[in-house]
């Protein structure tokens, strides 16, 4: 074997844990731990998480996002996570892609939102064009212009992560939590979420399908290395990760401001 | 278009500004930068930091930026604060050591400083300076002008 050929085949290692409803607030920290607390590349699958719960990127203003009263009402968690982007609400029939490298493992890779978002589309397109007309537009995941997944980023000085919800059903009551968002894609045209969103079993025949097409595209750029989520050692780094729950009193406030 | 080209580079040493042959980001000659994008104004014993047009460029429009607290230390070539722009959060490392004497608090209601002004109004932070060495490691305009054309070819 030539010197040539060895290079060609040598691809970075990434550790696969596969989840199986683990609640997206432990999923999260896991996921900030091992961006900042971790060196080694990291693919996260989480298959559901067991009760409908609202999450905002870092930024998000619960007033302008989600309708607070009925979310107060019938006891709905709302989550502010770490990584930018927008608000969704995941349930059971969510399935859960998470990316976490360093800049190595992917050389020619400018750590830059655009560039890391484009290489995402292109891992996806090549796990879903089979199915229907994958397209990355406006940062999202559609089939045609129907949305699909929900994704968002977080980058450090030498590592990303890449987080994506995909919507495999979703109750279409619990959209109504969600208020039409004040930065949306131009392409979304003041649709509502049932007339913007799509549900992946409506298009991918199963789960099993989507969650082994998706890692026969990482294949294509990683070696995967199964590994348990016990025998992750940043669980025990002492990091303080900040995606949270708010409370509802802080809720309550934001509801309370808006009324002023 | 020669005569167009050679008023440019006139007018942009006039200025104290350097360009890129392809006139994208500018970079100011009086700075200091780092190679994540920061860059450094130094006044005595204190500096003030912000990023650069070339980092404002490839985050694309600044949506919000986290601010540290004032009163709080930064550490070089540590993280202090973040801003985000098209769905991710992008941390913003310290050029240098020191302690933050204050925050730019019209970038809460006004992000896009960040973009329409990386030099000036959308500075972010002042620091008084923990070690004036340490500015020795950072790049002078000519060296980071280089490392950014460098950055967009590879």
């Amino acid at each position: 074997m030539t010197l040539h050929n060895v290079k060609k085949t040598v691809l970075p290692i990434v550790n696969l844990v596969r989840m199986q409803g683990v609640p997206i607030l432990d999923q999260l920290h896991l996921e900030e731990r091992l961006l900042r607390c971790d060196f080694k590349n990291w693919c996260i699958l989480n298959v559901g998480t067991p009760q409908p719960t609202i999450v905002m990127g870092v930024s998000g203003k619960p007033s302008e996002l989600i309708n607070i009263k009925s979310v107060i009402y019938n006891q709905v968690p709302v989550i502010r996570r770490f990584t930018g982007g927008g608000t969704v609400i995941v349930d059971k029939e969510t399935i859960f892609v998470t990316l976490i490298c360093s800049r190595e493992a992917i050389p020619l890779l400018n750590l830059y939102p655009q560039p890391i978002m484009s290489w995402t589309g292109t891992l996806y397109r090549d796990a879903l064009s089979d199915f229907g007309k994958f397209h990355l537009r406006e940062n999202d995941y559609v089939f045609n212009n129907l949305k699909f997944g929900g994704n968002a980023q977080s980058i450090t000085k030498n590592r990303w992560i890449h987080h994506t919800s995909f919507l495999w059903d979703y109750d279409v009551r619990n959209m109504d939590y969600l208020k039409h968002p004040p930065r949306s894609p131009k392409y979304r045209l003041e649709r509502s979420h049932e007339q913007f969103l799509c549900k992946m079993k409506e298009i991918i025949p199963s789960k099993l399908i989507f969650i082994e097409k998706t890692l026969n595209s990482l294949q294509k750029h990683f070696v995967l290395q199964p590994t348990q989520p016990e025998d992750i050692d940043a669980l025990n780094a002492p990091y303080a990760p900040s995606s949270r729950m708010l409370t509802r009193e802080e809720l309550e406030q934001e509801l309370l401001s808006t009324c002023a | 278009m020669a005569s167009r080209v050679l008023w440019a580079s006139r007018a942009a040493s006039y200025l104290r500004i350097s360009t890129f042959n392809r006139a994208f980001s500018t970079v100011l000659k009086d700075l200091k930068y780092a190679d994540t994008h920061e860059w450094v104004k130094v006044d005595g014993d204190s500096a003030t930091v912000g990023i650069t047009d070339h980092a404002q460029d490839h985050l694309g429009d600044v949506v919000y930026v986290e601010l540290p607290e004032v009163g709080s230390t930064v550490a070089q070539g540590a993280n202090f604060g973040a801003v985000e722009s098209v769905k991710a959060t992008s941390d913003i490392i310290s050029p240098v050591s020191g302690e933050i004497v204050e925050v730019n608090e019209e970038l809460s209601n006004s992000p896009g400083l960040v973009n329409a002004s990386p030099y000036e109004n959308g500075w972010i932070i002042k620091v008084k300076l923990n070690d004036a060495a340490e500015l020795n490691s950072l790049m002078d305009s000519d060296k980071y002008t280089k490392f950014c054309e460098e950055e967009d070819n590879h």
